[in-house]
């Protein structure tokens, strides 16, 4: 009986998908694309739905979707933006959704390949808050946004050498690529983690099958842990969206 | 003519082991600090949420944005890594 060697697949293998329609065009569709319709439309089905035929007192689905829509609304806007901020909680709130969505890919049964592993998910939502603060610092703020960011008040005349390069980098390059690679190597991780946990087990099922049982348990607790992790992901995107959208709004004082 | 063949391949071996390495210590290195730093923020978080129970939400909000900023250099460490190792 030979032992055989536990080979771990090169990273592309775990996150690169054959186009199953449109092969070879700019649009071809993939395992990772099919997921992010699937998911906004999933949403969609499900709020337009769960809020057709509304009563006074929710009950079941619809009180369901309340406890959602206040979360964002109560945790995230007002918490962070402010109470007279609630018309930013409808965006806010699509963009908790439609990454907990694709985030929870990561441990559906069969499918288990979160979407936002893959950097253009993350990189697009992170261009889209960069683009959105940008525009309504300018709105709100004027020039004094950015004047405001590079040369903030009460530091020491010859400590704005050091200072306003860092402030300019910060805002320029370092929010959105934090933002983008934050919730891509989470996740990245995670389907990393559990793939490598899933091969052990295969591997140790063949060749010694008591051992298997580690791995195996180990598996289905990383799949736990990795439920919290998409959440947690979703708010920490959301409630940072927040964070840059009420630094645009007001002034810092 | 066969040593020199035999010198390239250890030669190819020797760099890519290097670079297994690196991309070792670059995570490794990156976690360090971050990992410190997490530390200190949900200690001190849990102590506030301790001494006043009744400020725990904004706390656990605050406490959640310290994780994030903190943690971003460790990701940072981690892209570094596969960057390094291809």
């Amino acid at each position: 009986m030979s032992l055989g060697v536990f080979v771990f697949p090169p990273i592309d293998e775990l996150f690169r998908w054959k186009d199953i329609a449109f092969k070879g065009q700019f649009y071809a569709i993939n395992k990772t694309s099919l997921l992010v319709m699937i998911s906004s439309v999933l949403i969609l089905a499900i709020f337009v739905g769960g809020s057709r035929r509304m009563k006074l007192v929710p009950k079941g689905f619809q009180n369901v979707l309340e406890m959602t829509y206040e979360f964002v609304d109560r945790g995230i806007t007002r918490d962070v933006i402010g109470n007279d901020a609630t018309r930013f909680t409808p965006f806010l709130g699509s963009l908790f959704l439609f990454i907990l969505f694709l985030n929870f890919w990561e441990v559906i049964p069969f499918i288990q390949f979160p979407p936002t592993s893959r950097f253009a998910i993350p990189l697009f939502l992170a261009l889209m808050v960069y683009v959105l603060y940008w525009f309504l610092g300018f709105k709100h703020q004027g020039i004094k946004y950015l004047t405001g960011h590079l040369f903030p008040a009460g530091v020491p005349l010859a400590l704005y050498i050091l200072v306003t390069p860092i402030e300019l980098v910060q805002i320029l390059l370092v929010r959105p690529f934090s933002l983008a690679v934050r919730l891509l190597a989470n996740m990245m991780a995670g389907h990393i983690l559990l793939t490598a946990l899933a091969l052990l087990t295969a591997y140790t099922l063949k060749n010694a099958p008591i051992i298997a049982l580690g791995p195996f348990a180990l598996n289905i607790g990383v799949t736990a842990f990795e439920i919290l992790v998409g959440f947690l992901q979703a708010y920490i995107f959301t409630l940072l969206t927040a964070v840059y959208i009420a630094d645009s709004l007001h002034a810092e004082h | 003519m066969h040593d020199l063949v035999i010198a390239a391949q250890q030669a190819g071996e020797l760099k890519a082991g290097l670079q297994s390495i690196g991309a070792g210590i670059v995570y490794g290195a990156a976690a360090i600090g971050p990992g410190i730093g997490i530390g200190i923020v949900v200690g001190n978080a849990i102590t506030a949420m301790a001494r006043q129970p009744e400020m725990a939400g904004p706390v656990r909000t605050t406490m959640f944005l310290g994780i994030a900023f903190t943690e971003a250099l460790a990701l940072f460490g981690f892209v570094l890594f596969f960057l390094a190792k291809s």
